[in-house]
C-alpha cells in the first residue's frame, strides 16, 4: 500500500499536535498542583493573577521567536533544534524508562500538593487590600517554570518545517484548556493522570522528531527510493524507539535485582 | 530576580541531568553529521547509523543506572 504525500503531511502534522499537546499535558499538571495550592491557602485572585500574568509573557515569547526562527536556514535549525530536542527526548525517554522499572519514584502531585500548601501555610496570611504578593509571585513562578518548558517544545516541534508552529501550538494550547476546566470542575491535583505514561510517550515523540532533525540538518540520507518523501522515516523511528524502551524496562529491573543479590 | 536564575536552571535541566548521557548524544550526533557523512559511500546508511548510536547510548545509560542502583 502506498503512503501518498498528502497522508504523510497529516502524519507529521498530528504527530507534532500530539507531542505538543502531550508534552504541555504534562507540565500543565504539574504547574495547577502548585496554582491550586496557592489559591486554596492565600485566596484565588491573586493566585489566578499570577498564572495569567505569565501565560501572557510566555505567550508573548512564542509570538517573537516562532516567526524569527523562520528567517534562519531551516538546515540549520533543524540541526541545532534537533540536537536539542534529542537531549530532551532522550532524557524523557531514560527517566520514563527507569520509572516504569520501578527504580526511580514516581511524581506524586498528591506529595507536592501537600508540600506547596504547607509552604503556603507557613509564610503568614496576607492582610489588608490589593494583591497577596507571596500568592501572585508563586503561581506567577510556576507557570513561568513549567510554561518555559512547554515553550521551548513548541517552538522545537514548530521550527522543524514551515507549518508546523500552528498546530505545536494548538497541541499546547488543547493541553492548557483540558487542565484548566479539570482544575476548574474537581478542584484539586489531577493525580490519577499516568503521568508517566505521558512521559513515556512525549520522551518518544521526541526521541524520533530530534533523530530526524538532526539528520535532516546534517544532510543524512535514510533508506528507501530516491523519489521517497524522508519524512516516511519519522514512524519507523518512533516504532524503534517504542521497542527498545519496552525491551529495556525488564532489563533494568533485572539488572537491578542482580546488583542487589550481587551486593 | 530570583525567577530568572530558576529559569535557566530548569531550561539548563531540561536537556542535561547525566552529565555523561547528554555529552555521548551530541559527541554522537556531531560525529555522525561532521565526520562519518565524508568517509563513507553508503549514504542512506547514515541516518540508521545515527539513530543505532543514539539507540546504544540510551541502552548503556539505564542500564548503567540500574546496576548502580542498589
Amino acid at each position: 500500500m502506498s503512503i501518498t504525500m498528502a497522508q504523510l503531511g497529516a502524519t507529521r502534522l498530528g504527530t507534532t499536535l500530539l507531542a505538543a499537546f502531550l508534552a504541555a499535558l504534562v507540565e500543565c499538571v504539574e504547574a495547577l498542583t502548585v496554582v491550586l495550592a496557592v489559591g486554596s491557602v492565600r485566596g484565588w485572585p491573586s493566585a489566578l493573577a499570577g498564572a495569567a500574568s505569565a501565560l501572557v509573557a510566555l505567550a508573548a515569547i512564542v509570538a517573537a521567536l516562532g516567526p524569527a526562527l523562520t528567517r534562519i536556514p531551516l538546515h540549520l535549525v533543524q540541526l541545532v533544534v534537533g540536537a536539542m530536542i534529542l537531549l530532551f527526548g532522550l532524557r524523557w525517554l531514560r527517566k520514563a524508562i527507569l520509572r516504569s522499572a520501578g527504580l526511580i519514584p514516581l511524581h506524586d502531585e498528591q506529595a507536592a500538593f501537600a508540600k506547596s500548601t504547607a509552604s503556603m501555610q507557613d509564610s503568614g496570611q496576607h492582610r489588608g487590600p490589593g494583591l497577596d504578593k507571596l500568592a501572585f509571585a508563586a503561581a506567577f513562578n510556576i507557570t513561568m517554570l513549567e510554561g518555559t518548558e512547554v515553550v521551548f517544545i513548541v517552538i522545537a516541534l514548530g521550527a522543524g518545517a514551515t507549518g508546523l508552529l500552528l498546530p505545536a501550538s494548538l497541541g499546547a494550547v488543547a493541553a492548557l484548556l483540558v487542565v484548566v476546566a479539570l482544575g476548574v470542575a474537581l478542584h484539586r491535583p489531577l493525580a490519577k493522570v499516568p503521568e508517566n505514561t505521558l512521559k513515556f510517550a512525549v520522551g518518544i515523540l521526541l526521541s524520533a522528531f530530534g533523530t530526524f532533525w538532526v539528520g535532516e540538518g546534517a544532510g543524512l540520507a535514510w533508506p528507501g527510493p530516491a523519489s521517497a518523501n524522508p519524512d516516511v522515516a519519522i514512524p519507523f523511528l518512533m516504532a524503534a524507539y517504542l521497542a527498545i524502551a519496552l525491551w529495556l524496562v525488564p532489563i533494568c529491573r533485572t539488572a537491578a535485582h542482580r546488583a542487589t543479590v550481587e551486593d | 530576580m530570583r525567577w530568572l536564575r530558576s529559569i535557566a536552571r530548569e531550561l539548563l535541566g531540561l536537556f542535561v541531568d547525566d552529565g555523561s548521557f547528554a555529552a555521548a548524544i551530541l559527541t554522537w550526533a556531531a560525529l555522525v553529521a561532521l565526520l562519518l557523512r565524508h568517509v563513507t559511500s553508503h549514504a542512506s546508511w547514515l541516518g540508521p547509523t545515527l539513530f543505532s548510536g543514539l539507540a546504544l547510548i540510551l541502552v548503556e545509560s539505564v542500564v548503567r543506572f540500574s546496576r548502580r542502583r542498589k
